[in-house]
């Protein structure tokens, strides 16, 4: 492999890890503050891309008038918005009564929620199972620096991971919110000793988790036009093992994870296709194997 | 004579299962269960066998394992392989074609035990929700490599296998599997599997080799997992990469919960329940209600996230008496 090789590669697996690391900080953020593997979370983004679909669809049958940008502007808005509302929907109805029952009631509750908006999709009559071509809200334009060709796809998908994150970054470590979730995260019982309402904490945590994966959503789908419901099933599984890799729970974590992962993804890739397929799972059982706390998690030491 | 019958469960629950047994063939000879329900049994059967032997792991011992298909997987590919690769075993229903078909069967549960070994060891280091993630990883490797591996049909599945489960031997290898896990539930290992869920330091300080118990708990699970596979794979004629997926998984994990964790009963009541709700109730309201098929699953994981919310310890929790062997 050449040096332009290598960095043409490097640019695909930042593009794909941006798209895991938007998925893995909602796993990790709702780990983090009540303990469970959202395996619906994956199913968050499939329901953020197919808001765009019809959004777009529906601005695109009105007029063509409207520059496409602004039709991204406006879709990114729904995709994060409807993210956040199936997120936020899904703990109210599902998981909040089951907040202090057995964790694994609400780990299976959640595996139902996921089943629910896979099957519920595919069984509307204007969805359906199979496969929709999404609308192309920017054209791809290539361009090449050094060799390594770019598109504004990839630069997008790049971009706005990071900016979402530097969002994110600042909600959690500056405002009263973010040291709200920090301190329901660390001892829940001691955060609502502090006058913390937890249950609102929670809220606004399955809220931004949902946001997130509605930006990964459109993401997805701008980068990869098919959209149907169980697209967020693969790459919610890689995403989730992003999220591990960092150590489940650290936000900072989810994000190295997550670009990591993508770009692990595509090197073995290049070298072959099976490889590529299994990577993410080796990687996950390594993990565990020789630093279950994940790259940057602390180890916790057991208490009896 | 009551006495004799209260005191004696292990009798009285095989004379259930000649009853049951007898029943049904007859039923099913007289025509009035048609193939298609026998076929809905059998499914309902195998189901006992995989949710039981998951309920081992997850309920007894107290492991979350959510792999489970994966070992099915390994024992329906060993099985079917030895059948239709190996042996080229005929479908003419002869006394050795059975003998070499429970041989295939032995020969995937073994596989699939030694998988579980092999998977046991290094995830039983792994507390609570890693040991979730590991199994789940590696019902999804072991799918990935089933799809990749020619000799068995790749991502085509492993084709043309012989129709050897006939509803005598599912029958037969279900009671079997139950009794045997219902008398290792009640002995000395099983108090020990139990005692690593309540505590496992506490365990461990009283002197229980929790690892061992752990390990052990996953092959035996494994074991009656991959006889379950094999079963299955002998049945529909066919060893598929997909049909052992995540959901395929879910849908065992499913079954053990809501028929209680940690209830063999539990465990055979909601085989039944869930597989004939969802392969013959639901279809039949639907279609009475005018919507298609697809809306199956939705009511499906409708039921589930209802059951989990209002009745979190399952359907039924607690054993029955005919299922707790003599001096318990």
């Amino acid at each position: 492999m050449d040096l332009t090789m290598f960095f043409q590669q490097l640019i695909n697996g930042l593009q794909l890890g941006a798209i895991y690391a938007l998925i893995a900080l909602g796993y990790t953020m709702v780990y983090g503050i009540i303990r469970l593997i959202n395996f619906a979370h994956a199913d968050f983004l499939m329901v953020g891309a197919f808001a765009v679909y019809f959004f777009a669809s529906f601005i695109l049958t009105l007029t063509n008038a409207i520059p496409p940008i602004i039709i991204f502007i406006l879709g990114l808005i729904v995709a994060l918005v409807a993210g956040a509302l199936i997120a936020e929907l899904s703990n109210r109805l599902a998981y909040k009564p089951l907040r202090y029952k057995p964790r694994l009631s609400a780990l299976i509750t959640a595996v139902g929620v996921s089943m629910f908006l896979e099957y519920f999709f595919a069984s509307l009559p204007f969805i359906g199972p199979s496969f929709r071509a999404f609308p192309d809200l920017i054209k791809p334009v290539s361009f090449v620096v050094g060799g390594v060709y770019l598109n504004t796809i990839q630069l997008l998908d790049i971009g706005l991971a990071i900016v979402l994150m530097i969002l994110l970054t600042y909600i959690v470590n500056r405002t009263m919110m973010g040291k709200a979730m920090r301190a329901v995260s660390q001892d829940k019982d001691a955060a609502k000793l502090m006058g913390i309402d937890v249950e609102r904490t929670i809220t606004f945590v399955f809220l931004i988790g949902g946001a997130l994966a509605g930006a990964a959503g459109i993401l997805m789908a701008m980068t990869y036009p098919r959209i149907y419901p169980n697209m967020g099933i693969l790459p919610g599984l890689k995403a989730f093992v992003a999220a591990v890799l960092g150590g489940i729970g650290n936000i900072p974590g989810a994000m190295v994870g997550g670009f990591l992962l993508g770009i692990a993804e595509i090197y073995a890739t290049s070298f072959n296709s099976l490889l590529g397929e299994g990577i993410a799972f080796a990687i996950l059982i390594l993990v565990l194997l020789v630093r279950p706390q994940g790259l940057l998690g602390e180890k916790q030491s057991e208490k009896v | 004579m009551k006495n004799l019958w209260r005191n004696l469960p292990t009798l009285r629950f095989l004379i259930y299962a000649i009853a049951l047994y007898i029943l049904l063939m007859v039923l099913s000879s007289g025509g009035i269960l048609n193939d298609y329900i026998m076929i809905i049994i059998n499914i309902c059967l195998i189901y006992v066998i995989l949710a039981t032997s998951l309920n081992l792991i997850n309920g007894i011992t107290g492991l979350f394992s959510v792999g489970h298909m994966g070992f099915a997987a390994v024992g329906a590919y060993v099985a079917g392989t030895f059948t239709t690769l190996v042996w080229k075993l005929p479908n003419d229903g002869s006394v050795t074609t059975t003998l070499l078909f429970i041989g295939a069967l032995l020969l995937g549960g073994i596989g699939a035990a030694i998988v579980g070994f092999l998977i046991g060891m290094p995830a039983l280091r792994m507390k609570g929700d890693y040991l979730a993630i590991v199994t789940l990883g590696f019902g999804e490797i072991i799918r990935t490599i089933v799809n990749n591996i020619d000799a068995v049909g790749g991502p085509r599945g492993l084709l043309g296998i012989p129709e050897l489960s006939s509803f005598t031997i599912i029958f037969v290898a279900t009671v079997v599997t139950v009794l045997i896990l219902r008398y290792l539930v009640y002995s000395s290992h099983g108090r020990a599997m139990i005692s690593v869920r309540e505590d496992a330091t506490a365990a461990d300080l009283v002197g229980i080799n929790t690892t061992k118990y752990k390990v052990w708990s996953f092959i035996i699970g494994a074991f009656f997992a991959g006889i379950g596979g094999g079963l299955l794979a002998h049945l529909i004629q066919l060893a598929h990469p997909t049909q052992y997926g995540f959901y395929a998984s879910f849908l065992v994990l499913i079954v053990v919960y809501i028929g209680g964790v940690g209830s063999i009963t539990g465990s055979i009541l909601a085989a039944f329940v869930l597989t004939i709700l969802e392969k013959y109730l639901l279809p039949m309201v639907l279609q009475w209600a005018g919507l298609g098929v697809e809306w199956r699953m939705v009511i499906y994981s409708l039921l589930l996230i209802i059951v989990m919310i209002y009745r979190p310890e399952g359907l039924m929790p607690r054993e029955a008496k005919f299922m707790i062997p003599e001096d318990h």
